[in-house]
């Protein structure tokens, strides 16, 4: 929309004409901008993180683990890492990382999941900071014109998203197995992975597309009792989503972390058998 | 326990107003409509507010205390310090009449424009059976008591004026969703929703679910999962495509 | 005097509550242009406080429940002083009510077969109760409101307006019906429209129509400790006094027995009987459920002797009786109000209310059965009722007297083209109303009053006429009087200690002493309220509003202190300290209030005593023979003479 035809500033907004006229923007008087300011800097740190670490193009396997960030291995580049998720589908004209190849799936995901869009508007756009918390802008279309309309396409990362679950479940199952291929290992590093595999799981499944797939879209649940109670359990875990979401991040950056300090040689994995 | 307490509370009307500063008694167990009460009753006989059950049940007293949308009914004294000042303003949403009542007819007006409940036809009262468990998405769609709240903090036209004619407001939208998952409502609301009600101007952040009074999930159980249902038909080409084949293969 | 905004309708219905918009779904259905008119904003009304469901034998639960059964349960409560007619519609009518709002949009719980899920309640045989939850009121208003809506779009599409033949009136009170000379009726008048102001604005206007339907509500704002919101201010009573309609059974007042008695400012505020309907109990200070020595003679077979039985009744009502929790409403208000004086209540002055243990399912099924139950008290007395118990007391409710209605029609007596439906008309509930007959009373004949009131409209045709100049002058004048008063009154004031007078003297338990005083303090208080004065202007002035409900509450007041004074018996919602009996000679007397001048400088009211319609016989057969006599005269028993 022109801007032109909104009329001056002060004129829109909550001084829109007929309303209350009161000048203060907002009166909210407590910690409003807390919220928005923790999801800025904790969602900053991860993405200078992952972005460091998926440009790194190194030091993410250390027999028998292998970062999340780094599997399934599309390019054929990749450190050899039998036993495991490489697929070179791409064959070897990718140079770059082979960590942004797979890595546009989760973060798809997680760019149009319903809580993380929820928490980037409120934290990085302002749109708004807080309930009843102006926004700085002169106009707003919300999701219906490009890019953000293709937020719609959430349903189909949720699908990517949980093939690259299976694919992080195969690599904990290996690392169940020592560096000769024996079963019956477990070192710090295997539950490293398992509970990160545990939280992205939880997080795929409470997704809110999920919630729709399996039950939500149905108008009779009456019909379809096992649908049902599929929807009765994502919903329960839906209701956790946003904790989900913070838990799972935290937990992939942990692994991969993990993997990096034991493949740099910074740290010994410790063995529990 | 009885103290004074610092209230400031807009008074005005469409030509202008002021917050004005007043001290009140406050006893135990009291909710900021007493003290509006009370205000009137002692200092500000024509001090105008909106309200009707005083127990939360009818949505009349909405207003914004310390800038936050609450109803007034339903805000406990005991949730303020006693030295904290009470500021008390109305809705800002919508145009003000006079001191803290609003003129909500927009939202009577976005209610008329969502097509009624649509039963099967040939269906006679008495013949209807539901299920419990498909009923009640809907059931927690209507404990909704229209008290307009998430319509006031809803930033996409709170914020901007412009877009009230082409939005609903979390309440409507609500509304669409509560049809679309009765078990027995036989119209299309889904591509409306979009289209007609401005469903994606709705960015999912919550504010509406956070002010609701009566807690209903509104943005978890109805926004979104209308968004959702949205997507299907509009978003979704393999949906698309199954629903040509399922159509065509079960032959009508 | 100013031009005033004038309106043209064949129906206006007075009152946005379920019986009015009913009434006005009725009269629009027929093809009448219609207009509600309220105090609050569509939607709002007193009705969505309506909690445990609406009454209708629609059997679904127990199939041996039937109208007949819910006629003799409304008859037993009322103590057969009910108009037994009235009781009968609406015993019949009921279920066809509550299926209609299933059509319309309503989503009732629902039973295992997927049908309406009916509950107990107090004074029900069966478990009759629709419901949803604990909110059915707000669902039977919705469910209304959306239907206005879906008419309006009807009208949209037809005429492109969907005002075209409904249109609601918000915030806008009436202040008279306007009325022109008839010969035809009691009063010698018609109703020509009515008179009210814009809540908003403060200016006036004027509705010109034939029929009028009062459905305005109750009057417990005349009362200190009441469940009723400010609206409650006898509007429809007074408008049809002033009218020339009588008020009957007005001493007849419900004190429900359990409203919230903490904190003060929630003092009052209803909490529903479906608490004990599903096993919540009453306890007094020692811990002991006294209910059971307070069983009165004539419901001794009925209820259980002992808390085993009372419990099992939950789980096996074939072979139980039920518990006494369950008596009709102005029995357990008096136990309660027994147990405090002798000493035995909670800290705040009621008595404890308990679901704590109570339901098979925990915590989890006290909080799905009753949400807005769990919901109030957590957030307004900061009490989680899964784990502590409720502290309750009697409350001002619901008032069974009102306009004298024609049981059929709706219509009231005295002028014509006045018809009143809901708590505002009389005669269905005789001295008692059983809970969850209040809401299928508001469909059943808030129906018949918009079908009436619209046949009414459409018979008089050419021979409608608008109301004379001098009495829209008069109004007016009165309505602006508040700001002309010089060493003005408080209105609040004068409001306060009216509904102090009120509860102190004619309250649960009246004397003779004491409503003659409470009448001369009524007089006093009329003086007072003359003087009332208002500050500032017309806008929104909430003030002014309350100095013009004052006319009508010390109206309503005075009706009920007299009447109350006169009868000299104890029954339903009306209890004697110096007459504790029911008298089967007074169960004949009907007394009707009618004002004495309605142009005159200081309002009054009129007493006289009128006799109740014997019942028809096959409606006398329904029951035994002994318990009849417990409420008939010798005369009246049937098979006497033959």
């Amino acid at each position: 929309m022109a801007t032109g035809t909104t009329g001056p500033a002060g004129s829109t907004g909550t001084n829109a004409p007929g309303r209350a006229h009161i000048r203060a923007r907002h009166l909210r008087t407590d910690r409003w901008w807390l919220s928005p300011a923790v999801t800025v800097t904790i969602l900053s740190a991860f993405i200078v993180y992952s972005t460091w670490r998926a440009f790194a193009n190194d030091d993410y396997f250390a027999e028998p683990y292998v970062s999340p960030f780094y599997s399934p291995c599309l390019a054929s580049e990749c450190d050899s890492m039998p036993m495991s998720a490489n697929a070179p589908l791409f064959g070897d004209w990718w140079g770059l990382s082979p960590a942004l190849l797979i890595l546009i799936f989760p973060l798809g995901f997680r760019l149009t999941c319903y809580y993380y869009r929820k928490a980037y508007y409120r934290g990085f756009w302002a749109s708004p900071s807080a309930c009843a918390v102006p926004e700085p802008r002169g106009s707003y279309s919300g999701e219906t014109r490009f890019p953000l309309i293709l937020q719609n396409i959430h349903r189909y990362f949720f699908w990517f998203a949980a093939v690259v679950a299976v694919i992080l479940t195969w690599d904990v199952l290996i690392a169940f197995r020592d560096e000769h291929g024996a079963w019956g290992h477990m070192g710090l590093g295997t539950l490293v992975l398992l509970a990160n595999v545990l939280l992205i799981w939880a997080y795929t499944l409470s997704c809110h597309s999920c919630r729709h797939i399996v039950g939500g879209k149905l108008k009779h649940f009456s019909k379809h009792p096992v649908r049902y109670r599929l929807w009765g359990f994502v919903s329960r875990l839906n209701g956790r989503h946003m904790e989900l979401a913070w838990a799972s991040l935290f937990g992939v950056a942990l692994a991969d972390l993990y993997v990096y300090l034991v493949a740099s040689g910074a740290f010994d994995d410790p063995r529990f058998f | 326990m009885t103290y004074k307490a610092d209230f400031r509370i807009w008074r005005g009307d469409t030509d202008g107003g002021e917050l004005r500063d007043f001290k009140v008694e406050v006893n135990e167990g009291e909710v900021v409509l007493d003290i509006i009460h009370r205000l009137q009753a002692t200092q500000a006989p024509d001090l105008a507010v909106r309200w009707n059950c005083k127990a939360g049940k009818c949505g009349s007293c909405s207003a914004e205390i310390n800038g936050r949308p609450r109803l007034l009914c339903m805000t406990r004294m005991s949730t303020f310090a006693p030295d904290e000042v009470v500021t008390v303003t109305p809705m800002r949403t919508f145009p003000v009449i006079r001191d803290l009542v609003t003129d909500v007819s927009f939202n009577y007006a976005k209610a008329r424009q969502v097509p009624s409940f649509t039963p099967p036809e040939g269906l006679k009262p008495g013949e209807y059976r539901m299920q419990q468990v498909d009923v009640e998405r809907s059931q927690e769609f209507r404990k909704c008591i229209e008290c307009f709240l998430c319509q006031n903090t809803c930033h996409v036209i709170r914020d901007f004026e412009d877009n009230k004619a082409a939005f609903s407001g979390p309440r409507f939208l609500m509304r669409i969703a509560e049809l679309d998952m009765h078990p027995l409502d036989v119209a299309d609301r889904q591509k409306a929703a979009q289209e007609e009600h401005g469903l994606g101007l709705c960015n999912i952040t919550k504010c509406c679910t956070d002010v609701c009074p009566e807690h209903i999930h509104i943005t978890d159980n109805a926004l979104i999962p209308m968004k959702e249902r949205v997507a299907d038909r509009k978003y979704d080409p393999l949906v698309w495509l199954g629903n040509k084949i399922r159509r065509r293969g079960s032959g009508d | 005097m100013s031009e005033v905004e004038r309106h043209s309708y064949d129906v206006v219905v007075i009152g946005a509550g379920g019986a009015g918009l009913r009434a006005a779904i009725e009269a629009r259905t027929r093809g009448l242009r219609t207009a509600v008119v309220c105090k609050s904003l569509f939607g709002k009304a007193h009705t969505v406080m309506a909690e445990g469901g609406i009454a209708a034998s629609m059997g679904n639960v127990n199939s041996q429940d039937g109208w007949k059964v819910h006629f003799r349960d409304t008859m037993r409560g009322g103590k057969f002083l009910n108009h037994w007619r009235m009781a009968e519609l609406h015993a019949k009518e009921a279920p066809d009510r509550v299926w209609e709002l299933e059509s319309w949009g309503a989503l009732f719980d629902r039973t295992a077969d997927g049908r309406i899920s009916q509950r107990n309640f107090g004074g029900h045989e069966y478990p009759r109760l629709a419901h949803v939850g604990d909110r059915t009121g707000l669902e039977l208003i919705r469910t209304l409101q959306q239907r206005i809506v879906a008419l309006q779009q009807e009208d949209e599409r037809e005429f492109g307006d969907p005002e075209a033949r409904l249109k609601v009136f918000q915030e806008c009170t009436v202040t008279r019906l306007l009325t022109v000379p008839d010969a035809g009726s009691e009063a010698g008048n018609r109703i020509a429209g009515a008179f009210g102001y814009w809540r908003e604005s403060g200016r006036f206007t004027v509705f010109d129509a034939p029929a009028v339907v009062l459905a305005t509500g109750g009057i417990g704002k005349g009362f200190k400790v009441t469940s009723n919101s400010w609206e409650y201010t006898g509007d429809g009573q007074a408008l049809a006094l002033l009218a020339g309609a009588p008020l009957i059974n007005m001493e007849f007042v419900q004190f429900h027995p359990t409203g919230m008695v903490w904190p003060p400012s929630v003092k009052g505020i209803l909490v529903t009987e479906s608490v004990r309907g599903d096993g919540g109990v009453l306890l007094n200070s020692e811990g002991k459920r006294f209910m059971f020595r307070y069983i009165p003679d004539v419901f001794k077979e009925k209820y259980a002797q002992t808390p085993a039985e009372g419990d099992r009744w939950y789980t096996d009502q074939e072979n139980n009786r039920r518990p006494p929790e369950l008596l009709p409403r102005d029995e357990v208000a008096r136990a309660i109000n027994s147990e405090v004086k002798a000493g035995r209540g909670s800290p705040h002055g009621g008595v404890f209310l308990t679901v704590v243990g109570r339901m098979a399912g925990g915590t989890e099924e006290i909080r799905r059965k009753l949400p807005s139950m769990y919901h109030q008290f957590k957030e307004l007395a900061d009490v989680d009722i899964t784990a502590e118990a409720m502290e309750v007391g009697p409350t001002c409710h619901y008032v069974m007297g009102g306009i004298a209605v024609d049981p059929d029609t709706a219509a009231t007596p005295g002028v014509l083209g006045l018809y009143a439906a809901g708590e505002v008309a009389g005669g269905m509930h005789g001295s008692n109303r059983l809970g969850g007959n209040s809401l299928s009373d508001l469909l059943v004949f808030g129906r018949r009053a918009g079908e009436h009131a619209a046949r009414y409209a459409e018979e008089i045709g050419e021979a409608r006429r608008e109301a004379a100049q001098e009495q829209l002058d008069a109004a007016e004048a009165e309505a602006l009087a508040p700001f002309a008063v010089e060493s003005a009154e408080n209105p609040y004031t004068v409001h306060q200690e009216l509904q102090q007078t009120m509860n102190d003297l004619v309250g649960i338990i009246r004397r003779e002493g004491e409503m003659t005083e409470a009448l001369t303090r009524l007089d006093e208080l009329k003086a007072r309220a003359a003087k009332a004065g208002v500050e500032g202007h017309r806008q929104y002035n909430p003030g002014w509003h309350l100095a013009l409900d004052l006319r009508n509450m010390l109206l309503v007041c005075e009706c009920v202190a007299r009447s109350a004074l006169e009868r000299q018996e104890s029954r339903g919602g009306h209890t004697r300290d110096d007459f504790p009996a029911m008298s089967a000679e007074w169960r004949r007397v009907v007394l009707a209030c009618s004002i004495v001048d309605p142009d005159a400088e200081t309002l009054s009211v009129r007493l006289t005593r009128g006799e109740a319609v014997p019942m028809r016989a096959d409606l006398l057969e329904l029951f035994e023979r002994d318990e009849l006599t417990k409420y008939l005269t010798d005369a009246e028993l049937p098979g006497k003479d033959g």
